[in-house]
C-alpha cells in the first residue's frame, strides 16, 4: 500500500524556482531517504509535504487523500529536537495528541507504554534538560510517531549528534522501525547514513531542486549490522557519488 | 550542599561592603564632622526604627496596599497590551512610541496632577504605581514573546497547532523569564511609586509619614522610613524570585543539568 505520494510539486520564492516537478512516493513501513547537497530544496519540499507551505502547483496525497496545504496531517521532525524545555518528557512526547484535543491524562496514558521501546524509561517526569543528546532525539522521534498518521518526515534528525552517539542511534532507529507502524521520508546529506538506513534513496540536485535518480538498497533492514563495512555498501556509495557528480 | 555554600560565599563581598559603609557613616557622625540634626548616626536610626515600629507598620500597611493594587493592575494591563501588540503589528507600531513617551514623564511631575484629578484617596497613588510598574513588565513580555524559537513555532504549525495553542505552549513560556525580570524591577518601583504619590497629599502611608517627620526635623525617623522602604522592596523582590522558582521548575532542572554536565 502507498502511504504518501507527491505529484509534480513546484514551489518558488520571489520568482525563483526552488523545487520543480517533484514526484516521489513512500510505501507502508518503508524508509526512504532524500539525499542532496545543502540548498537543493529538500527542506522546502518537506515544508510543502507537511502542509506548512502551499505549493505553486502539485499535490500531496496521504493514503490517497489530498492533504496539500493542510498542516497537522503528516508528522515532521527537524534537525533540532525542539523539545519544549518547560514541559516534562511525557508531556513533550504526547504534545501532538494534546493538540488534537485529547485530554492530558489520556495523552499521557497513550504515550507512557512507548517510553521503554524508545529508550526513555524512567524519564517521564524529567525535564528535557536532564536528557542526553541521543535521548532527546529519541524523545523527539517518539513525539513525531505519536503525532503521525503512519507517515513521518525527518529532516536531518541525527546530524547534530557526535559520531559515537550517531552510530548507536542508527542501530536503534533501524530496530525501532521494525517494531512500530511508521513510514518515514528522511532528509540527509550524509551518503553513508542514507545507504545504511534506507530501503530506497531519492537523489536530489539543485538548482532548482529536482529528483535526479532513485536507488534501491537491496538488502533487508534487519541485516544492516556492519553493512557499512562491506563491499556492497561501497558500491552503493560509488553509485550515489556518480549520480551526484554528474548533475 | 555545594550550591548552598557557593551561594553564601558569593554574598560575602556585598556584606563586607555594606558593613564598611555603615562603619564610615557611624564614624562620620561619632567624630562630629556632620551635626546629628543633618545626618543622624546609624545607631540613632535603628533606635528610631524600634521606637517608632508600630507607627511605621500602620503607615506601611497603607503604602503596601497601594503598591499591591497598583502592581496587580500594572501586571494585568501589561499582559493585555503586550499580548495584543505582539499579535497585531499595526498596534505595535502605533503604541511603542507612546509607551516610551510615558516612561520619559518624571513620576514626580505627574503625581501632583493625579492628586488634583483624583483627590487625596488611594486612587492617585494606585494610578502612579500602575504607570511606574507597567512599563518594565510590558517590555519584558514583548521581548519574551519575540524571543520564542521560530523553529518551535514552525513545528507547532506542522503539528496542526492554532494561534492560541502556539501562544500557550511556545510564546507564553518563552516570555516567562523576561516577565519575571520585569516584575522584579516593577516590584521595587511599586513601593517607591506609592511613597512618592503620598508625599503630595493623603491621610496615611509612609510618604505622608515622611513629610510629617521632615517638618518636625526628626531625621532619624525619616531615615527609619527609608530603611523600611528598602527592606520592603527587597522582600518584594525576593518574593518575585520565589514565585519564579515555583512557577518555572524547569529552570532549576536546567541549572542542575548544566552543573552536572560541566
Amino acid at each position: 500500500m502507498e502511504a504518501l505520494r507527491t505529484q509534480q510539486i513546484t514551489r518558488s520564492f520571489s520568482g525563483r524556482v526552488i523545487i520543480e516537478d517533484i514526484s516521489i512516493h513512500l510505501r507502508d513501513h518503508e524508509l526512504v531517504s532524500l539525499l542532496g547537497v545543502s540548498g537543493a530544496g529538500k527542506t522546502t519540499l518537506f515544508n510543502v509535504i507537511s502542509g506548512i507551505l502551499p505549493p505553486d502547483s502539485g499535490q500531496v496525497l496521504l493514503h490517497g487523500e489530498d492533504v496539500t496545504g493542510s498542516p497537522g496531517k503528516i508528522s515532521y521532525m527537524l534537525q533540532k529536537d525542539l523539545l519544549l524545555e518547560h514541559m516534562k518528557v511525557i508531556d513533550n512526547v504526547s504534545l501532538p495528541l494534546r493538540l488534537k484535543g485529547i485530554s492530558k491524562k489520556d495523552a499521557r496514558a497513550k504515550a507512557k507504554p512507548l517510553l521503554e521501546a524508545f529508550g526513555l524509561e524512567g524519564t517521564q517526569d524529567s525535564y528535557p534538560s536532564a536528557l542526553s543528546g541521543g535521548m532527546r532525539q529519541r524523545a523527539a522521534l517518539l513525539r513525531t510517531y505519536l503525532g503521525s498518521q503512519g507517515v513521518a518526515l525527518l529532516d536531518e534528525p541525527f546530524s547534530a549528534l557526535d559520531t559515537i552517539t550517531k552510530g548507536q542511534i542508527h542501530s536503534w532507529y533501524l530496530d525501532i522501525m521494525e517494531k512500530i507502524d511508521l513510514s518515514t521520508l528522511f532528509i540527509t546529506h550524509d551518503i553513508d547514513e542514507a545507504i545504511l538506513l534506507s530501503d530506497r534513496i531519492y537523489i536530489m540536485t539543485g538548482k532548482p531542486g529536482r529528483i535526479r535518480d532513485e536507488l534501491v538498497i537491496d538488502r533487508p533492514r534487519s541485516d544492516r549490522k556492519e553493512f557499512n563495512l562491506t563491499e556492497e555498501f561501497l558500491s552503493y556509495k560509488k553509485e550515489v557519488l556518480k549520480v551526484m557528480g554528474n548533475r | 550542599m555545594k550550591e548552598r555554600s557557593e551561594n553564601i560565599t558569593s554574598k560575602v563581598p556585598a556584606l563586607i561592603a555594606l558593613a564598611l559603609i555603615l562603619f564610615f557613616w557611624w564614624a562620620l557622625c561619632a567624630s562630629g564632622a556632620v551635626p546629628s540634626y543633618m545626618l543622624p548616626s546609624p545607631v540613632d536610626v535603628v533606635r528610631a526604627f524600634i521606637d517608632d515600629f508600630p507607627n511605621l507598620m500602620y503607615h506601611a500597611r497603607t503604602s503596601l496596599q497601594e503598591a499591591a493594587y497598583g502592581l496587580l493592575i500594572g501586571i494585568g494591563l501589561a499582559f493585555v497590551i503586550a499580548t495584543v501588540m505582539d499579535r497585531f503589528r499595526l498596534l505595535d507600531q502605533a503604541l511603542t512610541p507612546i509607551l516610551v513617551i510615558t516612561q520619559t514623564i518624571p513620576t514626580i511631575a505627574i503625581a501632583p496632577l493625579l492628586v488634583l484629578w483624583m483627590g487625596f484617596g488611594m486612587a492617585p497613588k494606585i494610578t502612579l504605581v500602575v504607570i511606574t510598574t507597567f512599563f518594565p513588565i510590558a517590555v519584558g513580555l514583548l521581548e519574551g514573546y519575540r524571543s520564542a524559537d521560530p523553529d518551535e513555532i514552525s513545528l507547532m504549525r506542522a503539528m496542526g497547532a492554532g494561534r492560541p495553542q502556539i501562544f500557550r505552549y511556545v510564546k507564553f513560556p518563552s516570555a516567562l523569564p523576561h516577565f519575571f525580570s520585569g516584575l522584579r524591577i516593577s516590584a521595587s518601583y511599586a513601593v517607591v511609586g506609592a511613597v512618592i504619590a503620598e508625599w503630595l497629599g493623603g491621610f496615611e502611608g509612609l510618604g505622608v509619614y515622611m513629610t510629617r517627620v521632615k517638618k518636625a526635623y526628626a531625621f532619624d525617623r525619616m531615615f527609619a522610613v527609608i530603611i523600611l522602604i528598602v527592606i520592603v522592596s527587597l522582600l518584594l523582590m525576593r518574593m518575585v524570585d520565589l514565585i519564579r522558582m515555583v512557577s518555572m521548575p524547569w529552570e532549576r532542572a536546567g541549572r542542575n543539568a548544566d552543573r552536572k554536565h560541566s
